[in-house]
Protein backbone atom coordinates (compact mmCIF):
# COMPACT_ATOMS: atom_id res chain seq x y z
CA UNK A 1 0.00 0.00 0.00
CA UNK A 2 2.96 1.91 0.75
CA UNK A 3 3.76 2.98 -2.92
CA UNK A 4 -0.17 2.95 -4.41
CA UNK A 5 -1.12 6.57 -2.16
CA UNK A 6 -0.45 8.49 -5.05
CA UNK A 7 -3.07 6.63 -6.86
CA UNK A 8 -5.62 6.97 -4.35
CA UNK A 9 -4.89 10.57 -4.56
CA UNK A 10 -5.67 10.05 -8.31
CA UNK A 11 -9.47 8.47 -7.98
CA UNK A 12 -9.94 11.23 -5.12
CA UNK A 13 -9.11 14.23 -7.20
CA UNK A 14 -10.24 13.18 -10.65
CA UNK A 15 -13.84 12.15 -8.52
CA UNK A 16 -13.66 15.51 -7.32
CA UNK A 17 -13.23 17.43 -10.58
CA UNK A 18 -15.94 15.63 -12.08
CA UNK A 19 -18.34 16.35 -9.30
CA UNK A 20 -17.09 20.17 -8.34
CA UNK A 21 -15.75 20.67 -12.06
CA UNK A 22 -20.11 19.92 -12.90
CA UNK A 23 -21.49 21.62 -9.93
CA UNK A 24 -19.41 25.15 -9.34
CA UNK A 25 -20.82 27.96 -10.79
CA UNK A 26 -18.85 29.61 -13.14
CA UNK A 27 -18.78 32.97 -15.29
CA UNK A 28 -21.58 33.49 -18.00
CA UNK A 29 -18.92 34.99 -20.80
CA UNK A 30 -20.81 35.44 -24.13
CA UNK A 31 -19.90 32.60 -26.24
CA UNK A 32 -18.56 30.34 -24.05
CA UNK A 33 -21.36 29.94 -21.83
CA UNK A 34 -20.84 27.25 -19.60
CA UNK A 35 -18.24 25.16 -21.67
CA UNK A 36 -15.73 27.20 -19.59
CA UNK A 37 -15.85 23.94 -17.45
CA UNK A 38 -13.84 22.38 -20.33
CA UNK A 39 -10.85 24.26 -18.63
CA UNK A 40 -10.63 21.10 -16.00
CA UNK A 41 -11.34 18.51 -18.82
CA UNK A 42 -9.27 19.70 -22.29
CA UNK A 43 -7.08 21.65 -20.53
CA UNK A 44 -6.07 18.83 -18.51
CA UNK A 45 -5.17 16.63 -21.42
CA UNK A 46 -2.40 19.16 -22.69
CA UNK A 47 -1.12 19.09 -19.01
CA UNK A 48 -1.15 15.56 -18.67
CA UNK A 49 0.50 15.12 -22.16
CA UNK A 50 3.44 18.23 -21.62
CA UNK A 51 4.10 16.03 -18.28
CA UNK A 52 4.33 13.08 -20.31
CA UNK A 53 6.61 14.30 -22.58
CA UNK A 54 8.79 15.65 -20.20
CA UNK A 55 9.45 12.63 -18.43
CA UNK A 56 9.96 10.75 -21.65
CA UNK A 57 12.85 13.19 -23.08
CA UNK A 58 14.69 13.27 -19.67
CA UNK A 59 14.43 9.51 -19.92
CA UNK A 60 15.94 9.56 -23.24
CA UNK A 61 18.60 11.57 -22.12
CA UNK A 62 19.40 9.34 -19.22
CA UNK A 63 19.68 6.45 -21.96
CA UNK A 64 22.36 8.70 -23.46
CA UNK A 65 23.76 8.65 -20.03
CA UNK A 66 24.05 5.28 -19.60
CA UNK A 67 23.34 3.21 -22.32
CA UNK A 68 20.77 1.14 -20.14
CA UNK A 69 17.94 -0.32 -22.27
CA UNK A 70 15.61 0.17 -19.72
CA UNK A 71 15.42 3.98 -20.02
CA UNK A 72 14.86 3.26 -23.48
CA UNK A 73 11.15 1.86 -22.47
CA UNK A 74 10.68 4.60 -20.28
CA UNK A 75 11.07 6.80 -22.98
CA UNK A 76 8.99 4.99 -25.39
CA UNK A 77 5.97 4.53 -23.02
CA UNK A 78 5.89 8.09 -21.78
CA UNK A 79 5.78 9.36 -25.19
CA UNK A 80 3.12 6.54 -26.02
CA UNK A 81 0.95 7.79 -23.33
CA UNK A 82 1.54 11.27 -23.67
CA UNK A 83 0.48 11.20 -27.87
CA UNK A 84 -2.77 9.45 -26.12
CA UNK A 85 -3.51 12.49 -24.17
CA UNK A 86 -2.43 14.30 -27.19
CA UNK A 87 -4.78 12.82 -29.42
CA UNK A 88 -7.72 13.28 -26.46
CA UNK A 89 -6.70 17.09 -25.82
CA UNK A 90 -7.15 17.52 -29.59
CA UNK A 91 -10.64 15.59 -30.02
CA UNK A 92 -12.17 17.55 -27.43
CA UNK A 93 -10.77 20.88 -28.52
CA UNK A 94 -12.67 20.01 -32.02
CA UNK A 95 -15.91 19.59 -30.15
CA UNK A 96 -15.18 22.71 -28.10
CA UNK A 97 -14.55 24.89 -31.06
CA UNK A 98 -17.15 23.48 -32.82
CA UNK A 99 -20.38 24.93 -30.52
CA UNK A 100 -18.08 28.42 -29.84
CA UNK A 101 -15.93 29.34 -32.53
CA UNK A 102 -17.79 28.32 -35.66
CA UNK A 103 -19.83 30.05 -36.68
CA UNK A 104 -24.00 28.70 -35.61
CA UNK A 105 -25.93 30.43 -39.04
CA UNK A 106 -23.77 28.91 -41.65
CA UNK A 107 -23.15 24.81 -41.83
CA UNK A 108 -20.17 23.52 -40.18
CA UNK A 109 -17.81 23.41 -43.27
CA UNK A 110 -18.51 27.06 -44.11
CA UNK A 111 -16.79 27.66 -41.23
CA UNK A 112 -14.21 25.19 -41.52
CA UNK A 113 -12.22 27.57 -44.11
CA UNK A 114 -11.60 29.72 -41.48
CA UNK A 115 -11.49 27.26 -39.01
CA UNK A 116 -8.80 25.33 -40.69
CA UNK A 117 -6.47 28.27 -40.36
CA UNK A 118 -6.21 28.14 -36.69
CA UNK A 119 -2.50 27.77 -35.99
CA UNK A 120 -3.18 26.52 -32.81
CA UNK A 121 -4.73 23.80 -34.59
CA UNK A 122 -1.77 23.72 -36.92
CA UNK A 123 0.85 23.76 -34.89
CA UNK A 124 -0.82 20.91 -32.52
CA UNK A 125 -1.16 18.71 -35.61
CA UNK A 126 2.43 19.14 -36.13
CA UNK A 127 3.72 18.02 -33.08
CA UNK A 128 1.71 14.99 -32.78
CA UNK A 129 2.71 14.36 -35.99
CA UNK A 130 6.24 14.15 -35.14
CA UNK A 131 5.60 12.15 -32.24
CA UNK A 132 3.77 9.89 -34.38
CA UNK A 133 7.38 10.09 -36.86
CA UNK A 134 9.27 8.96 -33.56
CA UNK A 135 7.33 5.60 -33.13
CA UNK A 136 7.50 4.92 -37.17
CA UNK A 137 11.57 5.94 -36.72
CA UNK A 138 11.73 3.42 -34.10
CA UNK A 139 10.39 0.64 -35.24
CA UNK A 140 11.55 0.59 -38.51
CA UNK A 141 15.33 0.05 -36.94
CA UNK A 142 16.27 -3.41 -36.16
CA UNK A 143 19.11 -3.15 -33.69
CA UNK A 144 18.17 -2.94 -30.54
CA UNK A 145 21.26 -0.69 -29.30
CA UNK A 146 20.97 1.44 -32.83
CA UNK A 147 17.17 1.87 -31.99
CA UNK A 148 17.38 3.14 -29.13
CA UNK A 149 19.86 5.59 -29.66
CA UNK A 150 18.44 6.81 -32.73
CA UNK A 151 15.15 7.02 -31.55
CA UNK A 152 16.45 8.83 -27.91
CA UNK A 153 18.22 11.78 -30.26
CA UNK A 154 15.35 11.97 -32.48
CA UNK A 155 13.34 12.52 -28.72
CA UNK A 156 15.56 15.36 -27.82
CA UNK A 157 14.56 16.97 -31.48
CA UNK A 158 10.50 16.14 -31.19
CA UNK A 159 10.81 17.47 -27.29
CA UNK A 160 12.36 20.75 -28.56
CA UNK A 161 9.69 21.45 -31.60
CA UNK A 162 7.01 20.97 -29.31
CA UNK A 163 7.33 24.19 -27.60
CA UNK A 164 7.36 26.41 -30.86
CA UNK A 165 4.84 24.32 -32.52
CA UNK A 166 2.45 24.17 -29.40
CA UNK A 167 3.37 27.87 -27.39
CA UNK A 168 5.08 29.98 -29.34
CA UNK A 169 3.92 30.19 -32.90
CA UNK A 170 0.15 30.10 -32.52
CA UNK A 171 0.55 32.85 -30.22
CA UNK A 172 2.42 35.16 -32.34
CA UNK A 173 -0.18 34.26 -35.69
CA UNK A 174 -3.62 35.71 -34.77
CA UNK A 175 -5.49 33.02 -33.23
CA UNK A 176 -9.02 32.73 -31.95
CA UNK A 177 -7.55 30.39 -29.41
CA UNK A 178 -7.10 32.23 -25.63
CA UNK A 179 -3.44 32.54 -25.51
CA UNK A 180 -2.66 35.45 -27.23
CA UNK A 181 -2.01 37.85 -24.44
CA UNK A 182 -0.36 35.62 -22.27
CA UNK A 183 -1.19 32.47 -20.73
CA UNK A 184 -4.92 32.52 -19.64
CA UNK A 185 -5.44 29.33 -18.01
CA UNK A 186 -2.24 29.79 -15.84
CA UNK A 187 -2.91 33.20 -15.02
CA UNK A 188 -4.13 34.06 -11.47
CA UNK A 189 -5.63 36.87 -12.68
CA UNK A 190 -7.68 35.67 -15.31
CA UNK A 191 -9.40 32.47 -13.60
CA UNK A 192 -11.98 32.77 -11.50
CA UNK A 193 -11.16 32.29 -7.76
CA UNK A 194 -14.05 29.43 -7.36
CA UNK A 195 -12.34 27.45 -10.95
CA UNK A 196 -9.20 27.42 -9.64
CA UNK A 197 -9.99 25.54 -6.97
CA UNK A 198 -10.76 23.07 -9.13
CA UNK A 199 -8.64 23.47 -12.17
CA UNK A 200 -5.20 22.27 -10.20
CA UNK A 201 -6.69 19.60 -8.48
CA UNK A 202 -7.53 18.55 -11.82
CA UNK A 203 -4.65 19.42 -13.57
CA UNK A 204 -2.89 17.17 -11.01
CA UNK A 205 -4.99 14.21 -11.34
CA UNK A 206 -5.62 14.00 -14.92
CA UNK A 207 -1.62 13.89 -15.04
CA UNK A 208 -1.53 11.36 -12.06
CA UNK A 209 -3.81 9.09 -14.46
CA UNK A 210 -0.97 9.23 -16.98
CA UNK A 211 1.81 8.56 -14.92
CA UNK A 212 -0.12 5.61 -14.03
CA UNK A 213 -1.05 4.32 -17.13
CA UNK A 214 2.36 4.59 -18.24
CA UNK A 215 3.98 2.78 -15.43
CA UNK A 216 1.20 -0.36 -15.90
CA UNK A 217 3.13 -0.20 -19.76
CA UNK A 218 6.32 0.05 -18.78
CA UNK A 219 6.19 -2.92 -15.92
CA UNK A 220 4.43 -4.69 -18.86
CA UNK A 221 6.91 -3.56 -21.37
CA UNK A 222 10.07 -4.93 -18.79
CA UNK A 223 8.22 -8.25 -18.08
CA UNK A 224 7.70 -8.42 -22.21
CA UNK A 225 11.64 -7.85 -22.72
CA UNK A 226 13.18 -9.45 -19.15
CA UNK A 227 15.29 -11.88 -21.80
CA UNK A 228 17.08 -9.05 -23.81
CA UNK A 229 17.43 -6.56 -20.84
CA UNK B 1 -18.99 -18.03 -12.12
CA UNK B 2 -17.73 -16.03 -8.94
CA UNK B 3 -16.45 -12.95 -11.68
CA UNK B 4 -19.49 -13.18 -13.00
CA UNK B 5 -21.78 -12.60 -10.00
CA UNK B 6 -18.88 -9.70 -8.90
CA UNK B 7 -19.92 -8.36 -12.50
CA UNK B 8 -23.11 -8.68 -12.17
CA UNK B 9 -23.47 -6.75 -8.84
CA UNK B 10 -21.44 -4.08 -10.00
CA UNK B 11 -24.16 -3.79 -12.54
CA UNK B 12 -27.10 -3.74 -10.22
CA UNK B 13 -25.18 -1.75 -7.17
CA UNK B 14 -25.94 1.54 -9.53
CA UNK B 15 -29.91 1.29 -10.15
CA UNK B 16 -30.52 0.02 -6.21
CA UNK B 17 -32.18 3.53 -5.14
CA UNK B 18 -34.33 2.87 -7.92
CA UNK B 19 -35.35 -0.71 -7.08
CA UNK B 20 -36.64 0.54 -3.48
CA UNK B 21 -38.18 3.44 -4.75
CA UNK B 22 -40.56 1.64 -7.20
CA UNK B 23 -41.53 -0.65 -3.68
CA UNK B 24 -42.58 2.00 -2.28
CA UNK B 25 -45.06 3.23 -5.00
CA UNK B 26 -46.20 6.91 -5.65
CA UNK B 27 -43.79 8.49 -2.63
CA UNK B 28 -40.86 9.76 -3.98
CA UNK B 29 -37.67 8.47 -2.10
CA UNK B 30 -34.83 10.75 -1.08
CA UNK B 31 -32.74 9.47 -3.31
CA UNK B 32 -34.96 10.09 -6.11
CA UNK B 33 -35.82 13.64 -5.29
CA UNK B 34 -32.19 14.33 -4.59
CA UNK B 35 -31.45 13.04 -8.60
CA UNK B 36 -34.28 15.09 -10.24
CA UNK B 37 -33.74 17.92 -8.21
CA UNK B 38 -31.74 21.03 -10.28
CA UNK B 39 -33.00 19.70 -14.14
CA UNK B 40 -31.56 16.26 -13.10
CA UNK B 41 -28.03 17.35 -13.82
CA UNK B 42 -26.74 14.85 -10.96
CA UNK B 43 -27.86 11.90 -12.71
CA UNK B 44 -25.66 13.02 -15.26
CA UNK B 45 -23.26 13.23 -12.98
CA UNK B 46 -23.86 9.89 -11.39
CA UNK B 47 -23.13 8.31 -14.84
CA UNK B 48 -19.47 10.06 -15.45
CA UNK B 49 -18.76 8.78 -11.82
CA UNK B 50 -19.54 5.09 -13.05
CA UNK B 51 -17.59 5.34 -16.26
CA UNK B 52 -14.71 6.92 -14.10
CA UNK B 53 -14.98 4.22 -11.43
CA UNK B 54 -15.03 1.60 -13.99
CA UNK B 55 -11.92 2.65 -15.27
CA UNK B 56 -10.33 2.91 -12.19
CA UNK B 57 -11.38 -0.82 -11.66
CA UNK B 58 -10.08 -1.56 -14.75
CA UNK B 59 -6.63 0.21 -14.03
CA UNK B 60 -6.33 -1.62 -10.92
CA UNK B 61 -6.73 -5.18 -12.47
CA UNK B 62 -4.05 -4.87 -14.58
CA UNK B 63 -2.21 -3.84 -12.04
CA UNK B 64 -2.57 -6.99 -10.47
CA UNK B 65 -2.71 -8.67 -13.20
CA UNK B 66 0.93 -7.49 -14.15
CA UNK B 67 2.51 -7.83 -10.84
CA UNK B 68 1.23 -11.24 -10.34
CA UNK B 69 2.98 -11.75 -14.27
CA UNK B 70 5.78 -10.20 -12.54
CA UNK B 71 6.48 -12.42 -9.58
CA UNK B 72 5.73 -15.47 -12.00
CA UNK B 73 9.02 -13.92 -13.79
CA UNK B 74 10.92 -13.69 -10.67
CA UNK B 75 11.33 -9.91 -10.75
Amino acid sequence: MRKHWWKIICVALLVYTIIAGLLIKVPNLPLLGQTSRNLFFHVGMWMSMMTLFTVSVVNAIRYLRTFNLRYDIYSRQYAVAGIVFGLLGYSTGTIWMSYTWADPNNALFQSFSALAREPKLIGTAIALLIYFAYMVLRDSIKDMDQRAKVSAVYNIFAYAMLFPAIWIIPRILPSLHPGQEGNPALNFKDVSPLMRIVEWPAFVGWTLLGVWITTLKIRFALVKERKLL
Amino acid sequence: MRKLKYIFTLLVIPGLPALVQAQEGNKESAVGEFMRSTERSYVVIAVILTILIGLFLYLVRLEKKISRLEKDNGQ
